[in-house]
């Protein structure tokens, strides 16, 4: 394993690293850029306008969502991922999620889904910062993914039919 | 919940015979989760890795300070003075403040105050160890925490908080435990977030594991700010964690990864 990976393994919640049987112990820090939060515009729970107005790459969509620091979906969510083993369940199963939303409620349901279900248990990941609370010190004021990421998952998800 | 009560609603007697069900949903202990080889060690005294840390406290238990004096001195060697029944039920409303007081707690002040023995840290391996053997009297017993009478508004108050989100994903206690137990988060299988097993020894990391140290441990993962050991907040956690687990038989020391 690429020392980067590790390094990005060992920042991460130890609890959702869960099939780890040992726990690396000093955690790298993890290096995020802060950037202006892009405003969005919701109507009909879709945010049709791309974040800040970039566009998504799905290849780095895809990493984005593999990876444990940053979506971690497979946390959660079986997906189209072979190499990756024990997929999560609490979520819907993510491999024609593509056919069920279009763009725009793909968009919404990764920037706040609990905007559109407000017990859900998924992550807000691209949440107003100031709208939550108790956030630890490192992570306080960034949003859990840029809108770089967050349009790269979408367009990921765009191509699961 | 309210997707519930309009199934409820809309489906007619059958659906609402389901509602109902998902109320009186049974309380379980995180042990029927268990893999086989956990069980057999967590049962086995013999094996289980808990039991070194509840030699360590027996120890201090009957260890006598400078005038002679050791729990033991009350409660007698093997502790077995001790009510297990009251033991089960801790947090109790502490007599002079009239406020929930934890175990471990209770533990840490009695060694202070009648031994005269310097403040144990709060989830040291000390406390975490006289706790442990000191709940492990009550194994086997039903855990039985007060939630009515008095205890009502701290109960409320530590139910609050299990159920506020925080952190930077934004999570709440029960939106993992009670709203998705059973189901898989990448290769665990969460639990009810039970505290009936606790102090318990934790094969990830290799340690007697405190409730307030598994409360960590929890908002480390959604990346939230924890309550300090021995805090209010926590005191009020634990309440609520350990009553939403009344019934369920006390294990310490519990196994669990
Ligand atoms: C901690 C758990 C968790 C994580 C992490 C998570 N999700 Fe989810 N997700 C859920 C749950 C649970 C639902 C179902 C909605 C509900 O009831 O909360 C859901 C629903 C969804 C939906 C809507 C599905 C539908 O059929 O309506 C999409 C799309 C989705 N998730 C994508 C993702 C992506 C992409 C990621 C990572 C960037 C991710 N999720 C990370 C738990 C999670
Ligand atoms: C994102 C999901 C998640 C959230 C939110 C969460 N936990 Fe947990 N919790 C876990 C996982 C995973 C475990 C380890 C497996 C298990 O026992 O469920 C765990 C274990 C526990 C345990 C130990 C149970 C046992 O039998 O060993 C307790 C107690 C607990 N959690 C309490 C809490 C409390 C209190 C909160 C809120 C501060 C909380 N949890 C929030 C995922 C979560």
């Amino acid at each position: 394993m690429s020392k980067v990976l590790m390094g990005v393994m060992c920042a991460y919640l130890p609890l959702f690293a869960a099939a780890a049987e040992t726990i690396p112990k000093t955690p790298a820090p993890m290096v995020i850029q802060s950037e202006a939060y892009q405003p969005w515009k919701a109507v009909a729970y879709a945010i049709q306008e791309p974040l800040g107005g970039l566009k998504g790459n799905a290849a780095n969509g895809r990493k984005v969502a593999i990876d444990r620091g940053k979506g971690n979906c497979l946390a959660c969510h079986v997906m189209p991922v072979q190499e990756e083993e024990f997929h999560g369940e609490l979520g819907p199963a993510l491999g024609k999620i593509g056919k069920k939303y279009n763009e725009g409620k793909l968009r919404m349901r990764i920037v706040n889904i609990q905007d559109v279900l407000a017990d859900s248990l998924m992550p807000p990941f691209y949440a107003k910062p100031d709208k939550l609370s108790r956030v630890v010190d490192k992570y306080r004021g960034q949003t859990v993914l840029t809108a770089q990421e967050v349009e790269d998952v979408v367009a990921y998800l765009t191509t699961l039919k | 919940m309210k997707l519930k009560t309009a199934l409820a609603l809309g489906a007619g007697f059958g659906a609402m015979c389901a509602y109902a069900d998902a109320f009186s949903a049974e309380v379980y202990s995180g042990y029927t989760l268990l893999r086989q080889e956990t069980r057999e060690m967590q049962d086995d005294d013999f094996l289980n890795p808990g039991m070194g840390a509840l030699a360590r406290g027996a120890a201090m238990f009957t260890t006598p300070n400078t005038k002679g004096v050791s729990c033991a001195s009350c409660h007698g060697a093997d502790g077995k003075k001790l009510d297990a029944k009251r033991i089960a039920q801790y947090p109790v409303l502490d007599s002079r403040s009239q406020r929930p007081i934890t175990l471990q707690q209770r533990v840490i002040d009695e060694s202070s105050e009648r031994l005269g023995i310097s403040m144990l840290k709060y989830e040291s391996d000390d406390a975490l160890s006289l706790e442990a053997f000191v709940r492990n009297i009550a194994r086997g017993q039903e855990v039985n925490v007060q939630t009515d009478g008095a205890m009502t508004p701290f109960y409320e108050a530590g139910k609050k908080l299990y159920e506020t989100r925080s952190g930077q994903l934004n999570m709440a206690c029960n939106l993992c435990h009670d709203n998705h137990p059973g189901e898989k988060l990448r290769a665990q299988v969460l639990s009810q977030g039970q505290t009936n097993g606790f102090p318990l020894y934790r094969l990830a990391t290799g340690k007697l594991t405190g409730t307030q140290t598994r409360f960590n441990q929890c908002f480390d993962a959604f990346r939230a700010t924890p309550y300090p050991f021995g805090s209010e907040e926590y005191t009020l956690l634990e309440l609520y964690a350990n009553a939403h687990g009344n019934g369920l038989k006390i294990e310490t020391p519990a196994v669990r990864f």
